[in-house]
């Protein structure tokens, strides 16, 4: 699947930009972010074509994280809030790793709560584990001693230019001013 | 002591002195701020015939102002998930860090899963710059 990924990649591949003032890690050169086939948590079907011409952070996580998501989404929202009137063109993804307990209402409730504008990439297992593989996204389940479970998984947030080019990779814990600093540069393009 | 003993001790406990105050007091320069690693070409397909190929270590120890810019590499023939991120091939990913603490990502070319980015502050202190010679001294000993 990974070559399959590179193939499309290569093929479409886009010449790297002036993206080094950013402060996530930047791709080079840039090529297309990989593709996204999911439903949305907003009825929608969710994918990069259907936000293109906007700038995308993109990220996968799950409703009943405890840790890592809430303040994820939180710095998110955040970022949004402090772009003022810029922020209608940005849009997050956050893409469920956990589609036994995330289906599109639960994600609409859980993101709804931080942001109303955020979606939520929900969809089977086989789709969900697509998603994660073509997009190098770990995820490990862990089972608590009460039976119920936990999933580690990647934290990155992931930033899509406004032509579908994955440009960036935001690592956990980055402020929002940090998001907001990039998100401005990338828009301005 | 005697006479011949001094002539070889002081000298030697200037040099030493010397050697103290220069690693203590000079500023440090490196030749660059990025900390290179390269998935080689065919490790994909070493992996494939069996081989454990390591190239990212588990834990990378970065230092503010000095080496502070993880830059990863991907030579090889297919796309890699290497660190925090995934790389096409010939694709590189540059991230800079400003503020020091210990970072986790997942990386999947871990058999723990887990990769390590520790920052520290810039050595500013003449022991600190010490420590900080005497430990890159160390570790390059082999290279």
């Amino acid at each position: 699947m990974l070559l399959g990924v590179w193939f499309t990649a290569a093929q479409a591949a886009v010449p790297a930009s002036a993206s080094a003032a950013l402060k996530a890690g930047v791709l080079s050169p840039v090529m297309p972010a990989p593709a996204l086939s999911l439903a949305g948590s907003d009825g929608k079907p969710v994918s990069l074509e259907r936000f293109r011409g906007k700038v995308m952070l993109v990220a996968f996580g799950f409703s009943n994280c405890g840790e890592v998501c809430p303040i994820t989404l939180a710095t998110l929202a955040g970022a949004r809030r402090k772009l003022g009137a810029d922020a209608a063109d940005v849009q997050i993804v956050y893409v469920t790793v956990d589609p036994e307990r995330d289906d599109a209402a639960q994600m609409k409730k859980f993101l709804g709560s931080f942001d109303p504008t955020f979606v939520g990439g929900v969809g089977t297992r086989a789709q969900i584990d697509a998603a994660t593989t073509r997009w190098g996204i770990s995820s490990v389940r862990k089972t608590n001693a009460d039976g119920s479970y936990s999933i580690g998984h990647s934290s990155s947030i992931y930033l899509v230019d406004r032509k579908g080019g994955l440009r960036a990779v935001m690592p956990y814990g980055h402020p929002a001013d940090d998001f907001v600093h990039d998100l401005k540069i990338l828009l301005r393009e | 002591m005697s006479a011949r003993a001094r002539v070889i001790v002081w000298p030697l406990a200037g040099l030493a002195t010397a050697a103290l105050l220069w690693a203590g007091c000079a500023p440090i320069r490196v030749p660059s701020h990025d900390q290179l690693f390269e998935i080689p070409q065919g490790t994909f397909a070493r992996r494939m015939k069996g081989d454990k190929v390591e190239i990212l270590p588990s834990q990378i120890r970065l230092t503010l102002g000095l080496n502070d810019v993880l830059l990863l590499r991907n030579l090889d023939d297919v796309p890699q998930v290497f660190g925090p991120t995934i790389l096409m091939p010939g694709q590189s990913f540059r991230l800079p860090f400003e503020k020091a603490s210990s970072y986790n990502f997942a990386c999947t070319a871990h058999a723990s899963g887990q990769m390590t980015i520790l920052v520290e502050d810039e050595p500013v202190m003449p022991w600190s710059k010490i420590h900080w010679r005497l430990r890159e001294l160390w570790e390059n000993r082999k290279k």
